[in-house]
C-alpha cells in the first residue's frame, strides 16, 4: 500500500487538498482546490452558496470522487483509502439523517456499531456522547420528539462516538437560534482543545471568525484567500472601515468618490462601508472595526443573506 | 494505530454487521406493520384463490388446489416483503432521510450497504415465507419435513428479489416511476410464476417467458421440496435462482454506486 505520509511518520496534516477539480457536466463544482487541516488545527471554510463548500465535504467522505488533484485524510489517500480514513472521522451533516424512529439511545447504538466500536466499549461511549450532547436525560426519546437543537446536539454526537481524529462540520449551527449556536461553539471549541482536527463549512462569519485557527475562503470552486481570521481582515479591509448611511444618491457619491481615489467599498443596502480607509477622515460616517465579512464580501463579491 | 493501518478490504463483517444492525434497530420500531402488511397479502390471496378457485378447481397437477396454491404462494411473500419492501425501503432512504450519507460517511462502501441491506431484506421473506404456507397447513395442506427447506429457499429468492427492487430504486428518479416497473414487469412475473394456475395451461410463448421468470423456479422448488417430488431438475431451478441473486446483486451495487458516489 501506498501512502504519502505513512503512519510510521505521523501524517502532519489532518487533511491536505491538492489542486483537486470536480465537474457535475458542464459545471465546474470545484475548480483546483488546494486545502490544508494541519492536525489539531480548526479551519473553516467559507464561501457563497454554490462556492463548492459541500461537494468538497463531500469529496472528504468520498461520496464525490475529484476528476484531477490529490485528496488525503492522514495520509490516506483518496479515493482508495478513504475507508480507513473514515473509520477515523466523525461527520456532522448539514441534512439532519437521523434515525427519527427510534431514540437517541438507539440513534448512537446503531453508529457505535457503523464506526467499529469494539462491543464492550459501546456502553461508555454512548454514555460519554449523551454527555457531550447533554442529552442523558432525553435518551429515551424518540429523535422526532427533540427541537432542532437537541437534534443536531446528537448528530455532533453521533460524529463522536468512535472518538475520532479529525471531524468534518458541514454548516453546524445552520437554522438554529442564537443561544443554541453558542452552546455548539462551545461544544467545538472544546474538541479543539482536545486536539481533533476540525475543518468546518460554513456562511456565518462570527463563527468562523471565532472558532476557526485559518480560514479559506472559497468563490467559484477556488480558494481565494487562506490565513488566520485577523490577518486576513487586515490584509484585506484593514483596520478600519467607515460606513456611511443616506438616500441612494449618496451612497452612490460615495461610491464614485472611492472608486477615484481607489477604496475598496461594500454595499450593504442602506449604507456603503469604505475600507482600507487611510485618508477618509474627511467622510461623514461612523467608524467602525473591520471583520470577516467585509472581507468575504470583497473577496466574493457576494453579501451574507 | 497498527489495527487501522491495515488495508481494508472489501465485504468485510464489521461493517456488513453494521448495516444489519441499523436495519434490525429500525425493524424493532415497525416490525408490526411489517410483518402485518408481509403476511396478510399473501394469505389473503391464499384464502380468496383457495375458495374461490377451489370451488372451481379440485385438482391441478395431481394436487389438491388448496396444496396447489398453499405452496405456490410464496412467491408472493418473496415479491412483497422482497422486491416491494427493499424497492421502497431503499428509495425512503436515499431521498428523504438521507441515511446512506450518513451510512457512507462511516466505514461503509456502497457494496457492504447493499450487501448488508438485502440480506437482511433475504432473513425476513425466508421467515414470512412460511406464513401463508402454514395457513394453508391449517387447511389441509399435509406437513412434510421438507418444508424446513422453505425459508432457505424463500431466503435465497428474497435476497435476489430485494437486490432488484434497490436495483430499482437506483435506478429510478422519482417514486413514481416504480409504477412502472410494479405493472410492466411484477405484476405479470407474480402472475406467471405458477402460483395460482400452471403454467402448462398458458401459450407456449407464455411458457417461454415464464421459465426466465425466478418466482417461477422458486414455486418449483418450494413444491417439490413440500410434497416430497424433488428431482435432479430441481438443482436447475436452484441454480437459476442463484444466478439471479448473484446478477440482481451485482447490478443493484452498480447502479446504487452511481446514485451514490458521484
Amino acid at each position: 500500500m501506498e501512502r504519502a505520509s505513512s503512519n510510521g511518520g505521523e501524517p502532519r496534516y489532518a487533511i491536505r487538498l491538492r489542486g483537486v477539480v470536480k465537474r457535475f457536466g458542464p459545471v465546474t463544482a470545484v475548480d483546483g482546490l488546494d486545502l490544508d487541516v494541519p492536525l489539531g488545527a480548526c479551519v473553516g471554510l467559507l464561501g457563497p452558496n454554490g462556492a463548492g463548500k459541500s461537494t468538497t465535504m463531500k469529496a472528504l467522505t468520498a461520496q464525490v470522487i475529484a476528476d484531477e488533484g490529490e485528496l488525503e485524510v492522514l495520509g490516506y489517500r483518496f479515493p482508495q483509502d478513504s475507508k480507513q480514513a473514515r473509520a477515523q472521522m466523525g461527520v456532522v451533516p448539514q441534512l439532519d439523517n437521523l434515525d427519527v424512529a427510534l431514540t437517541v439511545e438507539q440513534n448512537l447504538l446503531v453508529f457505535a456499531h457503523l464506526y467499529r466500536v469494539p462491543g464492550r466499549e459501546h456502553r461508555g461511549a454512548i454514555e460519554r456522547a449523551l454527555r457531550i450532547a447533554n442529552l442523558s436525560d432525553r435518551r429515551d426519546s424518540k429523535v422526532d420528539q427533540l427541537s432542532g437543537g437537541m437534534r443536531r446536539r446528537l448528530l455532533i454526537a453521533r460524529g463522536l462516538l468512535h472518538r475520532p481524529r479529525v471531524l468534518l462540520l458541514d454548516e453546524p449551527t445552520v437554522g438554529l437560534d442564537p443561544q443554541v449556536r453558542q452552546e455548539l461553539w462551545a461544544l467545538i471549541d472544546r474538541l479543539r482543545s482536545e486536539g481533533v482536527s476540525i475543518l468546518m463549512s460554513t456562511h456565518y462569519i462570527e463563527e468562523a471568525e471565532r472558532l476557526c485557527d485559518t480560514v479559506t475562503i472559497m468563490s467559484h470552486g477556488k480558494a481565494v484567500a487562506v490565513g488566520p481570521p485577523h490577518s486576513l481582515i487586515h490584509q484585506h479591509a484593514g483596520p478600519e472601515a467607515v460606513e456611511v448611511y443616506g438616500p441612494p444618491a449618496r451612497l452612490a457619491e460615495v461610491e464614485s468618490l472611492a472608486a477615484e481615489r481607489g477604496w475598496r467599498t461594500r454595499r450593504t443596502g442602506t449604507s456603503v462601508a469604505v475600507l482600507h480607509s487611510d485618508g477618509t477622515d474627511a467622510l461623514d460616517g461612523e467608524r467602525r472595526l473591520t471583520n470577516l465579512e467585509d472581507v468575504f464580501v470583497l473577496l466574493t463579491g457576494e453579501e451574507i443573506e | 494505530m497498527t489495527r487501522s493501518d491495515r488495508r481494508l478490504g472489501r465485504l468485510e463483517g464489521a461493517a456488513l454487521r453494521g448495516v444489519i444492525v441499523r436495519e434490525v434497530v429500525n425493524y424493532s420500531s415497525f416490525w408490526r406493520s411489517s410483518t402485518f402488511s408481509s403476511t396478510v397479502d399473501p394469505t389473503i390471496y391464499l384464502l380468496a384463490f383457495g375458495f374461490g378457485f377451489g370451488s372451481l378447481v379440485s385438482h391441478v397437477a395431481g394436487h389438491s388446489y388448496i396444496q396447489f396454491v398453499g405452496t405456490g404462494i410464496v412467491a408472493t411473500t418473496v415479491l412483497f416483503s422482497g422486491a416491494f419492501s427493499a424497492m421502497y425501503s431503499t428509495f425512503v432512504k436515499y431521498k428523504f432521510q438521507h441515511t446512506y450519507d450518513a451510512i457512507l460517511a462511516a466505514p461503509v462502501d456502497t457494496e457492504e450497504l447493499v450487501t448488508g441491506e438485502a440480506l437482511w431484506v433475504a432473513v425476513r421473506t425466508g421467515v414470512y415465507g412460511c406464513v401463508p404456507m402454514l395457513v394453508a397447513v391449517a387447511f389441509g395442506l399435509k406437513p412434510s419435513f421438507g418444508m424446513l427447506l422453505v425459508p432457505g429457499i424463500a431466503g435465497l429468492a428474497g435476497f435476489g428479489w430485494a437486490c432488484f427492487g434497490i436495483f430499482i430504486a437506483a435506478v429510478v428518479e422519482k417514486i413514481e416511476s416504480f409504477s412502472y416497473w410494479q405493472s410492466g414487469l411484477l405484476t405479470p412475473m407474480f402472475l406467471v410464476a405458477g402460483t395460482f394456475f400452471p403454467l402448462s395451461r398458458l401459450p407456449t410463448w407464455a411458457q417461454v417467458l415464464g421459465n426466465f421468470n425466478p418466482l417461477f423456479h422458486c414455486v418449483q422448488l418450494v413444491r417439490h421440496v413440500v410434497f416430497g417430488t424433488e428431482s435432479v431438475a430441481d438443482l436447475g431451478h436452484l441454480a437459476f435462482l442463484l444466478g439471479f441473486a448473484l446478477i440482481a446483486w451485482r447490478l443493484a451495487i452498480r447502479f446504487m454506486e452511481r446514485k451514490l458516489i458521484l
